[in-house]
């Protein structure tokens, strides 16, 4: 199969042999219903892990997402309370979502600051936004109507919505990177910035969808998170973004750009997934378990250093820059 | 009576009052609090209110600033001492910034208490505490053995495994445990105050122990991913989570069944508790030393320890019964 390239088989193998070592210890993670369950789990990682790719494609990151998710998910749960209906706070978290990417987006394009600076940047502001909407005040459960709680949790085919989201987008974008010119554009721009002028792609404006993607991404991802834990407050998903590059990076995604897949991040989300879902069963100590998730981030860095030495591009990419 | 006749005995009696002023007419409490506004200080005045009506003699002034700043409180404090207030009952924004405006206020023979939000002791005569360790270790055990009947498995799902409140609740938790027979405490899991970590490790002691009866989680974030988590397991009724949370959180979790209660401190009785030990101090009835008993009407009486602080009371229970006049207070 040319999809999967070599790494991302590995990285298969590797999820199959640590669900093998989980059923050693506690059998019954293994069964569908548990493992439909890590999928449903992963979901949002593999989400903001799409958006994520495409910015890290582009040469650049985005540290905004969970923050971005915290803002959007507490503004549908604002506007659920107001009573807007589903289908328009829907619409609403994808546009808003999509702003504050553009915001990130603009920052990178227009005035040239460094992307993980704005990102920083936007991260507290997006997240003091929040406590300005509410005061710091939680929107709870019996806050929330019961449609806008159930639609994460309806399940077709087995799958909550929550998964078949993922899946969708899964799709949908694995088809824009690999057969629209945008998609090129983002591998173009990334691999080399110069050749990717000479082919007369602009550059900036091509960062600025990446984010306006990622952003978007992690609007719809912000209703998903505040409806399944049916609470919204200023700290959701806190230190979530660390997770998407997390996974990204397990995933075998370039940090420097140009290289990877969005298969790549999706089995790196579940590779986390499986971890974080398996460690709360197999009598672990907390103390090691923060140890454990980030080991596993570390050999798979290591592993993806050690793989892309020999090619002999690091000399090219520094007589560019 | 001669005009300076009536002038000179006016004099005097207010000579007399301002002596002693408490004598003469209302007893002035002055409940302090971190910001005007809030519902866990509005409900404590009710309590504040009651007390007075209670004691008959007591005039409430309460009052804080509009931001939760110990600057703003230092200027309310100020002007209470000029006012010539009785008592301060405090609940403070900062614990060492307050101290010397209220070592002020002693000079001039107010009673300075805290509660809720502790002074520094040089600060203040004693400071009330809404419960103890203890007394919230036994509790989270006791809720969920009040649901079991015939006993069964529990497991303690915290904040972080680094948490001092948390850990010292949870000793205090195991070193009652035998006082419940038939309970056994299978797990204590850490879901580091994050709902979606809170809501996995729920998940996975549902997975792990079939058997489990009962979360307990002493932790706002940590008892409401629970609440869910069981919800979603469609498991409302064969687990029942229950811990330390706020009405105005858990009431959908209640609505539920997912929890059938659960535990805070309430601030009714915590208002209604300061203002009895202010006017008790007030009065002389009692003084403010180490191993000295208060007594604050309704609420039984509080022990001081070598620090000059007392615990209240066992943290108040909510319910489906309570918790519709609760979740809009705090």
């Amino acid at each position: 199969m040319n999809i999967f390239k070599h790494r991302e088989a590995l990285l298969a193998l590797a999820i199959l042999a640590s669900l093998g070592l989980i059923a050693s210890r506690f059998p019954a993670f293994i069964q569908p219903a548990s493992l439909a369950n890590v999928i449903n789990d992963s979901a949002p990682l593999m989400i903001l892990g799409i958006g994520q790719v495409i910015v890290i494609l582009t040469k650049c990151i985005d540290l905004s997402v969970a923050a971005n998710l915290a803002l959007t998910g507490m503004i549908a749960a604002l506007m659920n309370g107001a009573g807007v209906p589903l289908p328009l706070i829907l619409a609403a978290v994808v546009v808003i979502g999509a702003a504050l990417g553009a915001v990130n987006g603009v920052l990178v394009w227009k005035v040239g600051i460094p992307s993980i600076v704005v990102t920083l940047g936007t991260m507290t502001i997006y997240r003091g936004i929040i406590f300005l909407l509410t005061d710091g005040k939680w929107v709870n459960a019996h806050e929330m109507t019961d449609g806008f709680k159930a639609l994460p949790r309806l399940a077709i085919l087995g799958l909550p919505v929550m998964s078949w989201v993922a899946v969708v987008l899964i799709a949908v974008f694995a088809l824009v990177l690999t057969r629209t010119a945008l998609g090129r554009a983002f591998y173009a721009v990334g691999g080399n910035p110069h050749a990717a002028v000479y082919a007369g792609l602009n550059v900036g404006r091509t960062q600025f969808w990446a984010f306006v993607i990622s952003g978007a991404l992690a609007g719809v991802t912000g209703y998903l998170w505040v409806a399944r834990y049916a609470v919204a407050y200023v700290d959701i998903a806190g230190g979530f973004e660390l997770d998407v590059v997390a996974a990204c990076v397990i995933g075998g995604i370039a940090i420097a750009g140009g290289a990877g897949t969005i298969w790549g991040a999706v089995l790196g989300a579940l590779f986390l997934g499986v971890i974080k879902n398996a460690l709360p069963v197999v009598d672990i100590s907390p103390f090691w378990q923060m140890a454990i998730s980030g080991s596993a981030i570390i050999l798979a860095v290591a592993f993806n250093t050690a793989k892309s030495r020999p090619k002999g591009r690091l000399i090219l990419r520094e007589a560019t820059e | 009576m001669g005009i300076l006749k009536k002038a000179l005995a006016t004099a005097a009696v207010a000579t007399a009052l301002m002596v002693n002023a408490a004598a003469a007419e209302n007893v002035k409490i002055a409940i302090v609090v971190k910001a005007l506004g809030i519902g866990f200080f509005e409900a404590a005045a009710k309590g504040a209110e009651e007390a007075a009506a209670e004691l008959g003699d007591v005039e409430i002034i309460y009052t804080g600033p509009t931001d939760t700043t110990a600057e703003g409180q230092i200027e309310v404090v100020n002007s209470l001492i000029a006012q010539g207030v009785n008592a301060i009952a405090i609940s403070a924004n900062d614990k060492d910034a307050l101290v010397p405006t209220l070592q002020k206020a002693m000079e001039r023979g107010i009673t300075v208490i805290s509660w809720d939000s502790g002074v520094a002791p040089e600060g203040r005569q004693m400071h009330l505490n809404p419960s103890s360790n203890a007394l919230i270790g036994n509790t989270i055990i006791k809720l969920a053995a009040d649901n079991m009947p015939d006993g069964g498995e529990v497991a303690i799902l915290s904040a972080s495994a680094t948490a001092t409140n948390q850990n010292i609740w949870i000793e205090e938790a195991k070193k009652v445990l035998p006082n419940y027979p038939g309970i056994t405490l299978v797990d204590v899991v850490y879901g580091d105050d994050l709902a979606d970590k809170s809501y996995r490790e729920a998940q996975g002691l549902i997975a792990k122990y079939p058997n489990l009866k009962a979360i307990i989680a002493p932790t706002t974030v940590g008892i409401l991913a629970a609440s869910q988590a069981v919800a979603d397991a469609g498991l409302i009724g064969k687990v029942n989570v229950t811990g330390l949370g706020l009405p105005s959180e858990m009431a959908g979790a209640v609505e539920s069944g997912a929890t059938v209660s659960f535990a805070i401190w309430n601030p009714i009785d915590l208002g209604y508790a300061a203002t009895m030990i202010s006017y008790n101090l007030i009065k002389g009835n009692a003084t403010a030393a180490p191993d000295a008993e208060i007594s604050m009407g309704r609420m039984g009486s509080v022990k001081l320890d070598a620090m000059n602080e007392g615990a209240m009371s066992d943290p108040f229970t909510y319910d489906a019964s309570n918790i519709a006049d609760f979740k809009s207070i705090f």
